[in-house]
């Protein structure tokens, strides 16, 4: 029954898109890591996601059912904001301190995005349960 | 006195069989929709139900799947769901993505649920078609 294979399709985009909301909360929490080095510094990251054709399933229906997998993690290419700050203890010769160029407004969005589409593919579980769980009783009762 | 009362479970069955593989085969499709709905570059698809029923209904009293012509490409193993790609298509896309995903989390939630309503609505045909048969086989 390919109701069963609904749950590792979910199930794989419910972990990815925990690491995705990994991801963005690393980013939100060093938007305001200091480093004293451009190559030091934070960038932030996002994860690339990739479509998982199943093919030749034991019970299965060719690609029909497919899931979702986290390809790798890439950073950003926006570079460090320099700043002026000689009073700061991590401010390097010229007395320049490097904080990395995170958008909250768009790691906000990431994240929202994020959190809803794990929700819609608990519902599909939900559901993908509940049909099962009528089918078990069939003819019962 | 011979009575000839052959009961056919699977014509009992009729129709509601072939539609609860489908509609299990068409909640995967969507499920996957879901999953990839962040993915770059996935083209939502979908089958025709009433298309991939009625294949489902031939590949039933035929046995197979025709082919009109040698050279056609085959269409994989005759009962939907068992193999093959027979009738998945790409969805018209209302609001495609600068990332090339066509995937409208909001269509797909509608027809996932949709979808799971006329599955449960199957499966009580199904029910209601046991429960006469059973019935008739305890003679009440």
């Amino acid at each position: 029954m390919s109701l069963f294979k609904i749950f590792d399709t979910a199930g794989s985009a419910l972990a990815a898109q925990s690491v995705r909301m990994n991801v963005t909360a690393s980013n939100m929490a060093n938007a305001d890591t200091i480093s004293s080095s451009v190559n030091e510094t934070y960038r932030a990251r996002y994860p690339v996601f990739e479509a998982v054709l199943r093919e030749n399933m034991a019970f299965g229906e060719g690609d029909d059912v497919a899931g979702v997998r986290v390809l790798g993690i890439v950073e950003g290419t926006t570079p460090p904001r320099a700043e002026y700050r000689p009073d700061h203890p991590q401010a390097d010769e010229a007395g320049y301190i490097f904080r990395p160029d995170i958008n909250m407004v768009e790691q906000m969005t990431d994240m929202i995005s994020a959190s809803r589409n794990f929700q819609s593919n608990i519902e599909v579980i939900n559901a993908s349960k509940q049909m099962m769980l009528r089918t078990l009783q069939l003819g019962q009762g | 006195m011979e009575s000839a009362v052959a009961i056919s479970i699977d014509k009992a069955f009729g129709i509601h069989q072939a539609a609860v593989v489908t509609r299990a085969r068409r909640a995967g499709l969507i499920a996957t929709n879901l999953a990839n709905a962040d993915t770059p570059g996935y083209k939502a698809r979908d089958i025709d139900f009433r298309e991939a029923l009625a294949e489902a209904g031939a590949a039933r009293d035929a046995g197979q799947v025709r082919r009109t012509h040698e050279r056609h490409l085959g269409t994989g193993p005759a009962v939907p769901g068992d193999g093959g790609l027979d009738g998945v298509k790409f969805r018209v896309p209302l609001n495609p993505s600068l990332d090339g995903n066509t995937v409208d989390v909001n269509v797909e939630q509608a027809a996932f649920s949709k979808n799971s309503m006329m599955y449960q609505a199957s499966l009580h045909f199904l029910d209601r078609r046991v429960k006469g048969l059973t019935r008739v086989i305890k003679g009440e």
